[in-house]
């Protein structure tokens, strides 16, 4: 690909971001009744630090600490015969068991579905939880499969050739959401 | 974590890797461990590719142990093994190759009694080669898991002192594990009765001793190799008593190796010829352990491949 | 009929001759060696400018595989190759099918040979009957049909007695008797040189020790019984010592060495990824013995560079390692890696050249040529020491094209070679 990434806009700073994650934390609570049984589970890389995010919030609002499961779901993605060479492959953990549980998935962004479809296929193989739900920071639209998130952080409408980043404190040493467009290089 | 790409169409030899791909490959085999803990034991991972396991000399263990990574990946694996197929008897390698290439397999395992085989077949197929053993030259996967065990036990390899005691002339897994250590940086010595000893052993970068005592005094790791007592019996040494007061593990030998030295074989075990049963079975051993990460090193080593063929063949 | 050939720098060491001449040959025969001769009337004239003129090489060890093995070679590809590759004359092994260990073998070998005429053949015959290393051969017959030399090559003559018998019976004719010098068994399995790089590569050696030891045997042998004595294909330091001090004592023994012993290693054998093409006998060596052996062919203590020309069909080369025979072809690149990358480099001279690949040879078979002298057989090669090749082995006259000099590039090479005055066309 001859081009490179330029910033294009800001959708949220550090404080944004840290408001939105609560409201995020409020609605997993309402829709999953409480934090009994409640396990989120982070999408490598960067729905792990989401996840903490909300665990934190909860934990503010409730004085529970919400278990926080990992999830690497690299082997189960349905690109790997057209990537190469191979990504690397991390591991996937769990705080406890998933059988009976209420499942919130969290991943940064949500685009295509593809992850997401991945993300179920490995859950299933780890046990069988009694609800799955999705909270996703940024739903950028662009759906290949239907799959819809149940907590939104922010809807944005964005182009094909846009990137949206989104940058967390431990990842990446700061908290922040941005637009990154691809020019072509001149 | 090491940020490097696998590029490698082949796993042939260890000589082949630097110090950065064998790292990725133990780290790779890490993460692979945690499937084999799973409740479902198997990933997708390698839906829809062809494995053939292509044996010319009879191996349970190794054949096994690959078979298992197969089907924890999800791979469509095939076994043909001389005894059972007419494809491999009294057939030219190069016929055999072209067979191979004509079916279309993506990841090719080959284990065979003559050195420099799996190259060979390597040239002339476009799918992944994996030596599971050529000889008495290599058997890198065997080296790979050996040292993922080495680093799990003492959470490093570079600076360890490791022993490698018998048939030093006739092991392929003395060299791919000699090749290995050497590049990570480990301080290998090797001892066995001298008509077991190649000459100009030193060559190969370890340091060779005559007895058993003086090869495992201060070691970290203490790796005994099987006797292959239906090859060796009639020429090399008189008698298997006679090589067990020499040569064999016990728990009183063992003393002179480090505290928390560990204990490694990599099977099949001649119980009461090099080793000793109460070491064997002993806290310090971890003999079991190097077939359990043999089937994680395995997934990895299948996995990076699997992925670098598609880049050789693009 | 009368050649004329003009202006060429003539090395001929059988007569200390370096310097540029013209050769006039009449009927077969060398008839005046002199400056700006005259051409006779009728002469054909060779413009032999920048080329040398030496008398025709010898490969006194080749294998021609007919009858029996002709999928190989036949006495017609393998001398069209000798041709090609500068020689007039090459003495071909006995181990054929069925061994040439008697008279009617001998005479199908020379029949096929003048038939053709790219090249004279003396064949060599076996020094036991079936080369089975137990019963001798008849020699008489079978220097009536045309043998020049006694060898088991491709086996040793491993058994004392037999060996002993043979140095004492060849005497009546006065025959070499030429020693494929292994001891069979000491490295039974081997497939290259014991040394560092089998151990790398965890293959069964074939220790130096196995050469040496029947080297020293033989040598006691002759001591005590006599007999022209020639080590084949010799290759290690130590079996070079033990010939120099041999021939120190007086014994009437002499010793070969190939092109691929003085130029490659056993670690060709690694470093071409287990080529069977890197897959001989005796194995290639290692460095020291390399050394050794060009420094004993500098100093006079090897007589003879021989090819042992082994060519095999593709098919049974590309195979495993440790599964494929023995043996390269050497017929077409002997001469052109001897110019450059032993004559170029100065570690022998271009007359010792000669002397080792026409004079000797001819001397140790006991056979015409070798020689450009006044009245000696018109057999002449001509070859450049300036002109560039490639080795291409798909090109080769020879059937085989197991080299492990494929690609080669070399600066000195053949150009034509003269067959009792008459030009050979290959």
């Amino acid at each position: 690909m001859a081009g490179k990434l330029k910033l294009k806009r800001k959708i949220l700073d550090a404080g944004q971001m840290r408001r939105v994650v609560r409201r995020m934390a409020g609605e997993i609570l309402e829709l999953s009744g409480g934090t009994e049984r409640l396990i989120l589970v982070g999408i490598r890389t960067r729905g792990v630090p989401l996840a903490e995010s909300i665990a934190d919030e909860i934990e503010g609002m409730e004085g529970v600490r919400v278990p926080v499961g990992v999830l690497d779901i690299t082997l189960y993605r349905d690109d790997l015969s057209t990537i190469a060479p191979q990504p690397v492959v991390k591991e996937t953990h769990f705080p406890s068991d998933l059988e009976g549980s209420h499942v919130v998935l969290c991943d940064d962004v949500l685009y295509t579905g593809r992850t997401i479809r991945a993300a179920l296929d490995a859950l299933v193989d780890f046990g069988r939880p009694r609800t799955v739900k999705l909270a996703v920071l940024v739903d950028r639209g662009h759906r290949e499969l239907p799959i819809q998130a149940d907590v939104v952080g922010k809807k944005v409408p964005t182009s094909a050739a846009e990137v949206v980043e989104v940058r967390f404190k431990v990842t990446d040493g700061g908290n922040l959401v941005v637009i990154m467009e691809l020019v072509e290089e001149a | 974590m090491t940020e490097i790409a696998w590029q490698q169409k082949d796993l042939l030899s260890i000589a082949d890797l630097s110090a950065a791909e064998i790292q990725l490959v133990l780290d790779t085999a890490s993460s692979f461990r945690e499937v084999s803990a799973r409740p479902v034991k198997k990933v997708p991972t390698l839906r829809g590719k062809t494995v053939i396991n292509l044996f010319f000399e009879p191996s349970t263990r190794t054949r096994s142990s690959f078979e298992i990574a197969e089907k924890r990946l999800s791979a469509d694996s095939l076994n043909f093994s001389a005894s059972s197929s007419g494809l491999v008897k009294g057939e030219s390698l190069v016929d055999t190759a072209l067979n191979l290439q004509a079916m279309a397999p993506d990841l090719i395992v080959i284990r065979h009694g003559h050195p420099g085989v799996p190259r060979m077949l390597a040239e002339r197929v476009s799918a992944g080669v994996i030596n599971a053993g050529d000889g008495a030259w290599g058997h890198p996967t065997q080296a790979l898991l050996d040292a993922f065990t080495i680093r799990e036990e003492k959470g490093k390899l570079e600076g360890l002192k490791v022993a490698m005691v018998g048939d030093i002339a006739h092991s392929r897994v003395v060299r791919s594990n000699i090749e290995l250590l050497n590049t990570m940086g480990a301080e290998v010595t090797v001892a066995g009765p001298r008509t077991m000893m190649p000459v100009a052993v030193e060559t190969l970068g370890v340091r060779a001793v005559y007895s058993l005592e003086e090869a495992i005094r201060g070691a970290d790791v203490v790796m005994m190799l099987r006797v292959q007592l239906e090859r060796h019996k009639k020429v090399m040494f008189p008698s298997v008593r006679e090589y067990f007061q020499l040569f064999g593990l016990t728990r009183e030998r063992l003393r002179s190796a480090k505290r928390d030295a560990i204990v490694m074989h990599p099977g099949p075990m001649n119980r009461g010829v090099e080793i000793a049963s109460d070491v064997a079975d002993g806290s310090r051993s971890v003999i079991l352990e190097q077939v359990a990460n043999g089937v994680a090193v395995r997934m990895a080593v299948l996995y990076l491949l699997s992925g670098a063929r598609q880049e050789a063949g693009a | 009929m009368t050649l004329l050939i003009r202006n060429g720098r003539v090395v001929d060491p059988s007569q200390a001759l370096d310097e540029t001449l013209d050769v006039l040959i009449q009927d077969g025969v060398v008839k005046r060696l002199a400056a700006a001769i005259k051409p006779p009337g009728k002469a054909e004239v060779v413009d032999a400018t920048d080329l040398v003129v030496a008398p025709g090489l010898i490969d006194m060890h080749v294998h021609l595989r007919e009858p029996g093995f002709e999928y190989k070679e036949t006495v017609e590809s393998g001398t069209r190759a000798a041709a090609a590759g500068g020689f007039t004359a090459v003495a071909c092994m006995p181990n054929t099918r069925p061994v040439n260990d008697n008279r009617s073998v001998t005479e199908h070998i020379v029949g096929e040979a003048e038939r053709h005429g790219y090249a004279r053949v003396y064949p060599i015959g076996a020094v036991t009957k079936g080369e089975k290393g137990e019963e001798l051969a008849e020699y008489g017959d079978m220097v009536a049909g045309g043998v020049v030399a006694l060898s088991d090559d491709g086996l040793p003559v491993a058994n004392s007695e037999a060996m002993r018998r043979a140095l004492l019976y060849s005497r009546h004719y006065d025959l070499a008797v030429i020693q494929h010098a292994e001891d069979p068994t000491l490295g039974p399995d081997g497939v290259m040189h014991e040394g560092e790089f089998s151990t790398r590569l965890g293959l069964p050696g074939l220790p130096g020790a196995a050469e040496d030891a029947m080297v020293a045997r033989d040598l006691l042998l002759v001591e005590d019984n006599g007999g022209r004595y020639h080590v084949a294909h010799l290759s290690t330091a130590r079996s070079l010592e033990l010939v120099k001090l041999a021939k120190d004592r007086g014994l009437s023994v002499t010793c070969e060495v190939t092109p691929h012993h003085l130029l490659l290693t056993d670690r060709d054998v690694l470093e071409s990824g287990l080529s069977t093409h890197t897959k001989m006998k005796p194995p290639l060596r290692s460095e020291a013995d390399r050394l050794a052996l060009v420094e004993g062919l500098a100093d006079g203590s090897i007589d003879v560079i021989a090819s042992d020309h082994a060519p095999h069909h593709a098919d049974e080369k590309d195979v495993e390692f440790s599964l494929a025979p023995f043996g390269i072809v050497g017929l077409e690149t002997t001469l052109a890696l001897c110019l450059d990358r032993l004559v170029r480099p100065g570690l022998i001279s271009l007359s010792r050249l000669v002397e080792v690949l026409a004079v000797n040879p001819a001397r140790v078979l006991g056979v015409a040529g070798g020689t450009l002298k006044e009245g000696s057989v018109a057999d002449v090669t001509l070859f450049s020491l300036s002109r560039q090749m490639t080795v291409n082995a798909s090109r080769f006259r020879s059937k085989g094209r197991n080299t492990p000099f494929d690609g080669w590039k070399l600066r000195g090479r053949p150009v034509s070679t003269f067959i009792a005055g008459r030009h050979v066309v290959v």
